[in-house]
């Protein structure tokens, strides 16, 4: 055996070296001008160039290496793994489940309960605003509007290109409701949601014979619809400059986070006066919402509705053959998508206590739906790994001030963020085109419970 | 029971846009009856059994079920007096496993029989019991027809539209699924209305038989009557079987 493999490992050492230096070549072609090379305009505003030599090299050294290191490290490494699964018997399923995987769910909610505290324990109240409100309910907001979306998509295969628009509704629902009526937060919720389905109902109505493509675009134009008149109905929404000074929750009326009021919560708690204390609050409150979309979507899927959303994803002549209208499942379907987007709406209007039209752009309906593809249409597990990774590694960027030393003080790595996104979903989509949960979970049982793999079929990208 | 009529289509006519598909059609389906459709490609058999369920509508004529005048009825409305269709093309749901799909066709009683109707269908294919969590989509030509059949059973229909049931199947399968729709006949008292390719099979099975011919029916009679006509064993039976 060590003779022809040491044979190999040189030979594929020598191919290693080639794919690099070729690899080192194209980049170099591909980023002569646009790196090498800068165009600025000097103090006479003539417009001049300059060399980047450093920069184009850091380019093509990143090219040359990282290529050989995928030829003659990581693929033999994996190579190397799979046989060895395949000759010790075991495949790329095995029965046996590790405890983490058999106890993942119940893990992931102390996890998140434990969070806030875990926070203010490590980085001290001040510090913990960063990681309880940028990564924690950021994130928190995108899981709950991915699921909502699911329902529309994931499930019932309605393809909202437009979802942005419920969330819009929500959150202005809940800005113009409170200033105006001055109802709390508690009452506005369920309000916001109700108006949010509404929408939802009356977006489902014209669209209802349409399918794919063309659904696509027609929600595509409502949230686009939705936007325009938040911008141009300025007596009411106040155009561009949005709405300011959204009243904070409170704890169910008893507690308030707003400083001069006589029951503030860490004055009646003896804590010292800082918004981090609200902040904590908003991240169990958008935690209860998120588990609320959970609960609803799990239990929603073994009943009736849920089954017949399913199958109309499937065929919609067979389910009318079946007995189910098609017309009010789909506008339920549509319905219940909107109303968890307008309850995130109105999280997302209390917590930054100002809204704007900025907010709800046609960008942000794509997140959302990347979010829900990436994680594995239909699992909520699938997106809520999608959203981690997606929300939180973007949110990772602003923390990423080192790479100024390596691209000069000019790089804002947050402009980044789409580009990053982009190559992230790539990757996946390329890996697992499934996206990460590819596994739908069966409803109904005799006996015990077996998983259907995605990975068996070949049939359908769904 | 049997004489009284269950399913009664009147001069219907159906269009596709401008083409007519069925041109005045009259076909009479009793109770207890296991009535077959022959006829060549194109000649309208799907088109029927569609336009009973109506998906598409009959332009003109009548389609009457159970005394009730169901031509306008939309789909779903259809399905809910209990007529069950196996339709062209099977139409399982593919993502759904064998079990999911048996529960779809359950969903009028709100899965009331649910148990005790899938241990009845599990008895005439057990085939599908061994699959039951299997996906819709990776199960066999042959295992989809009876996946599609039995989830037209699960609905405890009063009126069965099964469109080429054999289609595809081998031998074996078809001897099978055309045996367990005789017992469904006999011993459930179960009313079939079905379109056939094979029309041997079909015209031994039941008790009358029609023929259709761009869209009219032009010849109809009990099953084995129209097995000795000339004219039919010239255009369906010769040739086609050995
Ligand atoms: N959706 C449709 N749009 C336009 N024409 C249609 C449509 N469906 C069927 N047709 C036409 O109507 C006629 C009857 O079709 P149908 O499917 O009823 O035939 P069939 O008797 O079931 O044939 P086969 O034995 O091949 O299944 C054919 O000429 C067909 O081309
Ligand atoms: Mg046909």
């Amino acid at each position: 055996m060590a003779a022809p493999s040491e044979n190999t490992s040189s030979g594929l050492m020598v191919k290693a070296v080639r794919e690099g230096i070729f690899a080192g070549v194209i980049a170099l072609g591909m980023f002569i001008l646009y790196v090498g090379i800068e165009t600025y305009q000097d103090i006479d505003n003539r417009l001049v160039w300059r060399t980047r030599w450093g920069l184009l090299a850091i380019f093509v050294a990143v090219a040359a290496i990282g290529r050989f290191l995928m030829v003659g490290v990581i693929k033999p490494h994996l190579d190397r793994r799979k046989l060895a699964k395949a000759k010790s018997g075991i495949l790329e399923i095995s029965e046996e489940k590790s405890f983490f995987h058999r106890h993942f769910l119940k893990i992931a909610l102390i996890a998140l309960l434990l969070y806030p505290m875990a926070s203010v324990w490590l980085f001290g109240t001040q510090g913990s605003l960063k990681y309880v409100d940028n990564f924690g309910i950021q994130i928190l907001i995108y899981v709950m509007l991915a699921w909502g979306l699911n329902i529309v998509v994931g499930l019932a295969g309605l393809l909202d290109l437009g979802y942005v628009a419920f969330y819009a509704v929500g959150a202005y629902s809940y800005a113009l409701l409170s200033a105006h009526l001055g109802l709390s937060f508690w009452v506005l919720l369920p309000l916001a949601g109700i108006l949010a389905a509404l929408w939802g109902v009356i977006l489902g109505f014209p669209v209802l014979r349409l399918r794919g493509d063309y659904l696509a675009i027609v929600t595509l134009a409502f949230g686009e619809i939705i936007r325009l008149v938040l911008i141009n109905w300025t007596d009411v929404t106040r155009g561009t400059f949005g709405i300011s000074g959204i009243k904070k929750a409170s704890v169910f009326g008893i507690w308030s986070f707003d400083v001069g009021s006589p029951n503030y919560f860490p004055k009646a708690f003896g804590l010292a006066t800082s918004s981090a204390y609200y902040k904590i609050f908003l991240f169990y409150v958008i935690l209860a919402l998120c588990l609320l979309t959970a609960y609803v979507t799990i239990r929603l899927r073994r009943m009736p509705i849920g089954r017949a959303w399913e199958a109309l994803r499937e065929d919609e002549i067979a389910c009318r053959s079946l007995g189910i209208n098609t017309v009010t499942t789909k506008l339920t379907a549509f319905a219940t998508g909107a109303m968890f987007g307008g309850f995130a709406g109105s999280f997302f209007a209390t917590r930054q206590g100002f809204v704007s039209p900025e907010s709800f752009v046609f960008l942000e309906s794509a997140v959302i739906l990347a979010i829900v593809v990436l994680g594995g249409m239909g699992s909520l597990t699938g997106i809520a790994i999608a959203a981690v990774v997606m929300v939180g590694g973007t949110e990772l960027l602003r923390e990423m001030a080192f790479l100024k030393l390596v691209f000069g003080p000019d790089f804002t790595p947050e402009l980044y963020r789409m580009l990053l996104f982009g190559l992230a979903m790539v990757i996946v989509m390329l890996f697992k085109p499934r996206g990460f949960v590819g596994t739908r979970e069966p409803t109904a049982f005799l006996k015990e419970r077996k998983v259907v793999s995605g990975s068996f079929t070949k049939e359908g990208h769904g | 029971m049997a004489g009284e009529s269950l399913l009664k289509v009147q001069g219907v006519e159906t269009y596709y846009g401008n083409i007519r598909a069925l041109a005045g059609v009259d076909v009479e389906v009793n109770k207890g009856e296991i009535v077959s459709l022959i006829g060549a490609n194109g000649a309208g058999k799907s088109t029927l059994m569609m336009t009973i369920c109506g998906s598409p509508q009959a332009r003109n004529g009548q389609v009457i079920f159970d005394g009730e005048d169901i031509t306008r009825l939309p789909t779903h409305l259809i399905a809910r007096k209990r007529i069950a269709q196996s339709p062209e093309g099977r139409r399982i749901f593919p993502r759904m496993t064998v079990l999911e799909n048996l529960q779809m066709g359950a969903g009028l009683d709100n899965l009331k029989y649910f148990a005790e109707d899938v241990e009845k269908i599990f008895t005439l294919f057990p085939r599908l019991k061994e699959r039951q969590s299997q996906r819709g989509g990776t199960l066999s030509g042959g295992e989809q027809q009876m996946l599609s059949i039995g989830r037209a059973l699960m609905a405890r229909p009063k009126l069965l539209l099964l469109d080429e049931p054999s289609l595809g199947l081998a031998p074996l399968i078809v001897k099978g699924i055309f045996e367990a729709i005789k017992k469904l006949n006999q011993e459930e008292g179960l009313t079939v209305f079905l379109v056939e390719q094979n029309a041997f099979a079909a015209l031994k099975l039941s008790d009358r038989a029609y023929v259709m011919v761009n869209g009219k029916v032009t010849m109809s009679g009990p099953g084995r009557e129209l097995l000795a006509n000339p004219e039919v064993r010239a255009a369906y039976l010769e040739g086609g079987r050995h």
